[in-house]
């Protein structure tokens, strides 16, 4: 009777933690409830965890004290990492929860196995495979993220046909085990060619790519844990994982959205490999090109700036440098914005959390719809290491492989300057024509310095 | 069918829905967050891990329940400090505006 009363009050701690995480996301709805958001969660996962500790079937406590510090040892510098090391921290986040999920998964195959059913063995397997292939796969992604593995797509003849094949061999394993439970020595190979599976399947996504990867990781990482619930019975794991899991998708949803492209194009297209037909119009094309002086000349004549920044920006950890603009042009009375593509960076949301940490207050960050609405009106369109998502022939040139794409129109604003290298075609190996426009500067050099370089313009020098 | 399938799959079913309207409120602004803050909720795989470890049916149980427990307190400890911090960066332009 006491057993029984100790499970209950250990489900109604686990339905109060449940309602905390729906609170949590709710309040992440705007910034200014977000870290009330966070709390919750917090207090909801504590009370989970603590009255875990009370079920009747634990009788040995050393190793899970020994697991939850070495949580904490691990756990505390993954959350205080930098802010610019935030996406491949949240790949390798996927990756922990992927293997978390995977391995409760495995253990409970051989703690059921001669036992189990046709139906537990099939879910067991899912679990299984879905969490093993995010484990690899997470990991490819930090491993690109953090650039110890190329970011460029690395493709070769067959390559589909022999992914597909690799994670149909998971699933036929996964079959014959469900008829024949007791063949343990399949289990170990299933989950081998499912890690395989993960690597064949992140290895030739190209950088510009990650923030539809990384979603869709989350949303399988999500749907693991979610099936590790049916597994277990848990229905804590179920809500948990299906609510992580409906977030990876949506956020999938709305990069591939921001691409114009489908899933299995991101996943199967090797995208940035195209040698793309634009070889056609090579004849001499002019540029007109700017030093800082004069860029800044124009900048502190303008009334507003519209800055649109990408992965570029990131790199050359320009953003400090674009905060003191802002503060300089802010304090002119001349109106400075900053509007981000959904895809800019290499996650979603990436280059919004760059701006806040240099102290950029939200309400100047605006979405491209708002951008694209003002941007007729706006006197300077300010491109920061972004390339492909302010190329006009995404609209008009059908030949284009990213015809169709939702772009930030910096070519509808008085000027457009283009802050960048060389005149190198970008990452992905597509021409932009925006480059030739007649109302295009380019101001050729490292973002960070030529930033630097028309901030002391527009303070020391000659000011307005 | 195991007992217990149907009711999981009906929890399933509503979470979804359910997150999916949640998210889809959430501000473009905060989808970095968003995704460090739904790592750290996932992280309650940590509640299974330490039953599958604790209940030691084998040594084998235990020590990858041992691992799991690890992978996901590293998760929900990281996860939420990390959304945390990132949060605190996100201001208004209050100091003009009054």
């Amino acid at each position: 009777m006491t057993i029984l009363a100790t499970q209950q009050l250990v489900d109604f701690a686990y339905i109060l933690a449940i309602a905390l995480f729906i609170l949590s996301l709710k309040w992440l709805s705007s910034p200014a409830t977000a870290r009330h958001g966070v709390l919750a969660g917090e207090i909801g996962a504590a009370v989970a965890l603590v009255t875990t500790f009370f079920n009747p079937e634990l009788v040995e406590f050393k190793w899970i004290f020994v697991g939850l510090l070495a949580g904490v040892i691990i756990g505390i510098p993954l959350g205080l990492v930098p802010i610019t090391a935030v996406p491949q921290r949240t790949a390798m986040s996927h990756a922990f929860g992927a293997l978390a999920a995977s391995l409760i998964g495995i253990s409970e195959y051989y703690v059921q196995t001669p036992h189990i059913t046709k139906f537990g063995m099939i879910e067991i397997a899912m679990e299984v495979i879905i969490g093993s292939l995010s484990v690899t796969g997470s990991l490819i992604a930090a491993g690109k993220l953090q650039e110890i593995l190329p970011q460029r797509p690395i493709v070769y003849k067959g390559q589909n046909i022999v992914s597909l094949t690799v994670l149909g061999s998971a699933v036929i394993l996964a079959l014959v085990l469900m008829f024949n439970p007791g063949l343990t020595v399949l289990f170990p190979i299933m989950v081998a060619v499912s890690l395989f599976f993960g690597f064949l399947l992140v290895m030739p996504i190209g950088g510009a790519d990650m923030p539809t990867v990384i979603s869709l990781l989350n949303s399988y990482v999500g749907l693991s844990a979610a099936l590790l619930g049916f597994v277990l019975n848990s229905r804590v794991l179920v809500v948990a994982g299906a609510l992580d899991g409906s977030s990876g998708f949506i956020l999938s949803v709305i990069m591939c959205k921001a691409m114009n492209r489908s899933f299995t194009n991101v996943l199967f297209g090797a995208f940035g490999q195209l040698q793309v037909s634009a070889e056609k119009g090579k004849e001499e094309r002019t540029v007109r090109s700017a030093s800082p002086e004069e860029a800044a000349q124009i900048i502190g004549s303008s009334n507003s700036v519209i800055v649109v920044p990408g992965y570029g920006m990131a790199v050359a950890q320009a953003q400090h440098k674009v905060r003191e603009m802002f503060d300089i042009l802010t304090k002119k009375g001349i109106d400075m914005r900053f509007a981000i593509h959904p895809v800019a960076g290499r996650m979603p949301g990436h280059m919004n959390v760059l701006l806040a940490e240099a102290d950029i207050p939200y309400d100047k960050l605006i979405d491209m719809e708002t951008a694209n609405s003002e941007m007729a009106q706006t006197d300077v369109a300010l491109i920061i290491g972004a390339n492909d998502v302010t190329n006009p022939a995404a609209k008009t040139d059908e030949g284009s492989p990213i015809y169709g794409m939702p772009i930030i129109e910096v070519d509808k604003a008085r000027t457009a300057m283009v802050i960048k290298r060389s005149l190198n075609p970008g990452f992905a190996g597509i021409d932009n024509p925006l480059y030739y426009m007649e109302k295009t500067l380019m101001l050729f050099g490292d973002a960070k310095k030529f930033v630097s370089d028309v901030v002391h313009e527009l303070s020391g020098g000659g000011g307005l | 069918m195991p007992a217990g399938f149907t009711e999981s799959l009906y929890v399933f079913v509503l979470a979804g829905f359910l997150g999916f309207e949640l998210i889809k409120r959430v501000s473009p602004l905060l989808h970095t967050p968003l995704m460090s803050l739904t790592n750290a909720l996932d992280a309650i795989v940590v509640i299974a891990a330490i039953i599958i470890c604790g209940r030691h049916e084998s040594n084998l149980s235990t020590i990858l329940g041992a691992i799991a427990v690890a992978a996901a307190f590293s998760n929900m400890i990281g996860g939420f400090l990390i959304t945390d911090r990132m949060l605190r960066m996100f201001k208004l332009s209050g100091r003009k505006k009054q």
